[in-house]
């Protein structure tokens, strides 16, 4: 009898996260739970300016504090050859600032003492003359003929330009453009905003001078790529080099980069002989680690007059900060903004892109997306919003005319990645069935004549994800695979540790649900590690949604190489040749004698103690998974809003969610997935982004400023679904974490400008902050960019 | 947190508190500390001293007193308001802000009085306050005294309390009608200090106003008393043209920044949107008024 996935916690079971015995007891172990003895605390001095020259630095009332064991200047940091770094974008970023200050939190020293407080005294002790230069807070600033050079640290950088960019069509773009009936034109702009997951950024940097082994405990994403960046960076070999991220309270693309304050523990373990901790307070982490997006659209679509769209047209600048450091994985300049309208049958499209140095927090990261595609899906769905009203059509009718079919797949999408599997006018039918779309316009009418404004707005889009195959991957020249290690003991128990590395996603639960469908191996008696580089396979980490992709179809395959050889210790136990032998869940048995049987747990044991002549004994394995292809999660958004026309305050009234994102490993964990992803769409929309003053001060520099929805504001979600399963994926999975992030802003948006729709208003850029919906509603005049806020005094 | 090093006491009388906070230059009262704290954290704030009055018995009680007034202790926690079930008859402005206040986590350990201590100018209670024309009462070295709310405050975190006053309790005086009133704020997201707040309180009797305050948070430089808006409705009957001139004359009043929160303008435009639907909300019903 072959088991009952669902109760052994295999393939489709919500199966509670087993993370969270520990997470809702306080036994969570994160970074700053580490203490070793003998430890020493670090604090960071930040200037306080955005654009300055330092003339000095006295830290002589630093070194006078009793308990003060360490100052790190810029200086001193260059006498090692460790005051600049390498980014993950082959550009260089600043450890501690020894020429100028480029944006406002960028470190100028640090102060490692006894305990917090005593470094946090020193720092105030230190005495930082600044020379001030005239800031720059936008990309048109920085392009400005006579703007002041901010990397006049570079050699042959004579602007603030990084980059031009361009990928796609330009003669067939034009030809289709010409052919036009309609072009539908608008520019917009995404903010900046920060992950700002709730734990901040930390390490405990462990130098053991008598062995040379370097342990660093650290908020990572990815150990694996610090453990080779600081074998590459500090020249310590790679096998001296442990890296070990434990618990993380939440990542979002923000856990990913190199950032100083590690470089700057790690020397300064190696020059004390003594751990030393860092442990970066919030208004530190918003103010200088990776943000996301900050990036201008110039949009537009060809169009016949009855629907069907020609041609497309972005141009983006990007806003990247004073160092060019995205920790971006793609091969491309600017992501993945190519993957814009990949769920659209579009003939032409061209893309060109600049990149600029302002002076702004660097390190774009991937906040809940793969690189740009956030970007790229909300432009995508404003300027086909725009384009239906431009054109008079129906917001559904034109994605219907528009949607690539499903009997087109496999599909070259506008820009040229290949599309595999999915259905996406069956979504949009399930979206609009469950909306109540079809009574909607009526609903809208009657309550516009009682002097309510409602609004529905919907975002269609499909999303590459799964960083990714090495055709359009690498960081550093390494192939984005990942890997699992399974070990099964001779009780059938097991181990499993991979390359990836959770950070609240729920690996230790869902990676043994995938061992279970394979080998029938109960999901419980599955005990799941990853994050230490010392024990863990080689891997990518945790972002770009790549984790079920590569990481869990490595697990897939390891445990696949697994059931190989338990087979043949099967054949062997049974006395049948190998070739008689059928699987069914969790037990081999005789082809056509299906009572004779072994269970896998009764071939664990017989691989440490009875294997046929020649055979290794052992049940362990691993597996490097190099994807075929990205996996192309399909979503489908309606929102339904209320505008109060007196004070410019929208409510949402329902959102609908239609996700395919195929096979479900754990729906409740994907249904959580979706949940949190539409909560933070929700914000962008409404409220969290970074903005600057003129004189570039972030406002935005602690949770007064910097705006995260509470469960107060935060609307309910109704969930549907559709399973197209991945056609090369092992299991038929895709990517979800982040499709509702990337895709959720623009239903939100549209949903406003649906209700502003007899204004004339055509674009509000976000965060659609109630003064800004009234302005455009009191004016007719769109809201657009993000210039910098101007205080009256 | 990681603030500057102080001393900390926590005395069991008001003697001895004052008596510690005369001892030191730079000495700070802590009552629900949700301003204070956040403000040592960031080290804006470095008091030498902090005199905890949390273990000073009498000051958490909070009710209508057999004069008619109504008194509210030093100790008494936003979330005190917010779940009282007897407040809403007697100080319906209070009653409806108190569910406004921050949000749940600061509501608990936050005082009324300590909030209109700290003198914010977006703080919402000093607008209720100054809506009823209420007072602070600061107990010190040599008694007792009883400062009006417009007295009180001075300018953005400026009050007229001495270094060694104590604020013990807010009082609000009787009401010589049926207490009316409301509060409105908006605000970018719970917790989130009010782009605009906007406090009525009024004292009718039948449909006639006989007294009317109403008090403006987040659009000035401290808490603005609108006395001509009010002025505007008191006599009236709220009908739909005082209404349309109170709200006005409450915009007028206001003398808001733009910033991030807003522009100047939008703001001005609220504080009359809410005047005019918190005076609405007690006007006649149609059929009284046929």
């Amino acid at each position: 009898m072959a088991l009952d996935e669902i109760k052994i916690g295999g393939l489709g079971a919500s199966r509670r996260r087993v993370e969270d015995n520990r997470f809702i007891r306080g036994k969570g172990n994160y970074v700053d739970d580490i203490v070793l003895p003998g430890m020493l605390h670090m604090e960071i001095l930040r200037s306080p300016l955005a654009h300055a020259r330092i003339t000095s630095i006295d830290v002589s009332g630093a070194w006078a504090i009793p308990g003060v064991r360490l100052v790190l200047t810029g200086e001193m940091m260059a006498a090692r050859n460790l005051a600049w770094m390498p980014t993950l974008s082959y550009d260089t970023q600043a450890v501690l600032a020894t020429d100028k200050v480029r944006f406002q939190g960028q470190e100028v020293a640090c102060v490692v003492a006894d305990d917090p407080y005593t470094a946090k005294d020193g720092c105030e002790a230190i005495v930082v003359e600044y020379e001030p230069l005239p800031p720059i807070v936008n990309p048109y600033q920085a392009m400005a003929a006579d703007a002041p050079l901010i990397r006049d640290d570079k050699v042959n950088q004579t602007d603030n330009k990084i980059f031009d960019w361009e990928v796609g069509d330009k003669e067939g773009t034009d030809r289709a453009f010409a052919q036009a009936d309609v072009v539908s034109e608008i520019d917009m702009h995404y903010p900046r905003s920060h992950p700002s997951p709730i734990e901040t950024c930390g390490s405990v940097a462990d130098f053991d001078r008598s062995t040379s082994k370097l342990t660093v405990y650290m908020t990572s994403q990815a150990p694996h790529i610090i453990r080779a960046a600081v074998a590459l960076v500090a020249e310590i070999p790679e096998h001296m080099i442990r890296i070990i991220a434990p618990d993380l309270g939440g990542g979002f693309g923000n856990k990913v980069p190199v950032y100083p304050g590690y470089v700057m523990s790690i020397l300064a373990s190696i020059l004390t002989e003594r751990p030393v901790k860092w442990i970066e307070d919030k208004s530190g982490n918003l103010i200088s680690t990776g943000f996301g997006r900050d990036v201008y659209l110039k949009g537009q679509i060809a169009m016949r007059n009855d629907g069907k769209i020609l041609g497309v047209r972005m141009h983006t600048d990007s806003d990247h900060g004073a160092f060019f450091s995205d920790a971006q994985p793609s091969k491309f300049k600017i992501g993945l903004m190519h993957s814009a309208f990949a769920c659209y049958d579009i003939p032409a499209a061209h893309l060109t892109a600049t990149g600029v140095y302002t002076n702004k927090a660097p390190g774009g990261v991937a906040y809940r997306c793969s690189f740009r595609v956030t970007e790229a899906m909300y432009f995508q769905e404003r300027m086909i919003c725009a384009a239906a009203d431009d054109l008079g059509m129906d917001q559904a009718e034109f994605r219907r005319v528009n949607l690539v079919r499903d009997d087109d797949f496999p599909k070259r999408t506008p820009f040229g990645f290949l599309t595999d599997s999915g259905q996406y006018e069956k979504c949009l039918d399930i979206g609009l069935e469950a909306i109540g779309y079809a009574d909607f316009k009526q609903e809208q009418q009657a309550a516009r004549k009682r002097g309510r404004l409602l609004g529905i707005g919907i975002s269609t889009m499909t999303e590459p994800l799964g960083a990714g195959n090495s055709r359009e991957y690498d960081i550093l020249g390494i192939k984005m695979f990942d890997s699992a290690e399974l070990r099964v003991h001779m009780t059938g128990k097991a181990i499993l540790r991979t390359g990836a590395k959770t950070q609240g996603q729920g690996h230790e639960t869902t990676w043994a649900q995938i061992v279970a469908h394979e080998l029938g191996i109960p999901a419980d008696d599955i005990l799941v590690e990853e994050g230490d580089t010392d024990t863990a396979p080689f891997g990518m980490g945790t972002y770009a949604s790549r984790s079920t992709p590569v990481a869990g179809a490595a697990v897939a395959m390891v445990s696949r190489k697994i059931r190989a050889k338990a087979r043949k210790i099967a054949a062997h136990l049974l006395e049948v040749s190998e070739e008689d032998i059928e699987w069914e869940l969790g037990r081999f048995y005789v082809r056509g004698a299906q009572d004779r049987g072994v269970s896998i747990q009764e071939c664990a044991m017989a691989a440490y103690s009875n294997v046929p002549d020649g055979m290794e004994p052992g049940l362990e394995n691993n597996a490097y998974y190099d994807p075929p292809n990205l996996t192309w999660p399909f979503a489908c958004y309606i929102a339904k809003v209320e505008v109060d026309p007196e004070t410019g305050v929208w409510d949402v009234l329902r959102v609908v969610a239609v996700d395919d994102c195929g096979v479900r490993i754990n729906p409740m964990i994907v249904e959580g997935q979706i949940m949190g992803g539409l909560t933070e769409a929700y914000a962008m929309a409404n409220m969290q982004f970074l903005t600057f003053d003129e004189d570039g001060n972030c406002i935005g520099s602690n949770y007064m400023d910097y705006l995260l929805p509470t469960a107060w504001e935060t609307p309910g979600f109704e969930l549907h679904e559709v399973v197209t399963p991945c056609p090369h994926h092992p299991i038929g999975a895709k990517g979800i974490g982040e499709c509702a992030t990337v895709g959720g802003p623009a239903a939100f948006v549209n949903a406003v400008m649906d209700a502003l729709k007899h204004t004339g208003v055509r674009n509000i850029d976000m965060p659609l902050l109630p003064d800004r919906v009234h302005d455009a509603l009191t004016t007719g005049n769109d809201i657009s960019g993000m210039p910098p806020v101007k205080t009256e005094a | 947190m990681f603030p500057s090093r102080f001393r900390y006491e926590a005395p069991s009388s008001l003697g001895e508190a004052v008596a510690l906070l005369a001892s030191h230059d730079d000495s700070k009262v802590l009552a629900g500390g949700q301003s204070l704290i956040p403000m040592m954290k960031l080290r804006f704030a470095s008091p030498a001293l902090l005199v905890d009055i949390n273990n000073i018995p009498g000051l958490d009680q909070h009710g209508a007193q057999p004069d008619g007034s109504y008194r509210i202790g030093a100790l008494v926690r936003h979330a005190d308001l917010e779940k009282s079930t007897t407040l809403g008859e007697h100080q319906p402005t209070i009653a409806a802000a108190a569910p406004l206040i921050a949000d749940p986590i600061v509501r608990t350990r936050g005082t009324f009085v300590g909030s209109v201590c700290h003198a914010d100018p977006q703080g919402d209670w000093a607008s209720c306050l100054v809506a009823l024309d209420g007072s602070i009462v600061a107990h010190g070295p040599t008694g007792r005294r009883t400062i009006p709310v417009d007295d009180f405050v001075t300018g953005p975190f400026q009050t007229v309390l001495a270094p060694d006053e104590i604020a013990v309790e807010a009082v609000i005086g009787a009401a010589s009608g049926s207490r009316k009133g409301g509060y409105l704020k908006l605000e970018r997201r719970v917790g989130d200090f009010a782009t605009v707040g906007v406090a009525v309180a009024l004292e009718m009797s039948g449909s006639t106003v006989t007294k009317a305050g109403i008090g403006l948070t987040g659009v000035g430089s401290a808490t603005i008393n609108a006395r001509e808006a009010a002025d505007a409705i008191v006599g009236s009957s709220l009908g739909d043209d005082e209404i349309a001139v109170a709200a006005e004359a409450a915009a007028a009043a206001s003398s808001p920044r733009s910033d991030h929160r807003g522009s100047a303008d939008y703001k001005r435009h609220v504080v009359a949107t809410f005047v005019g639907r918190l005076l609405a909300q007690h006007q006649p019903a149609e059929a009284e008024v046929a």
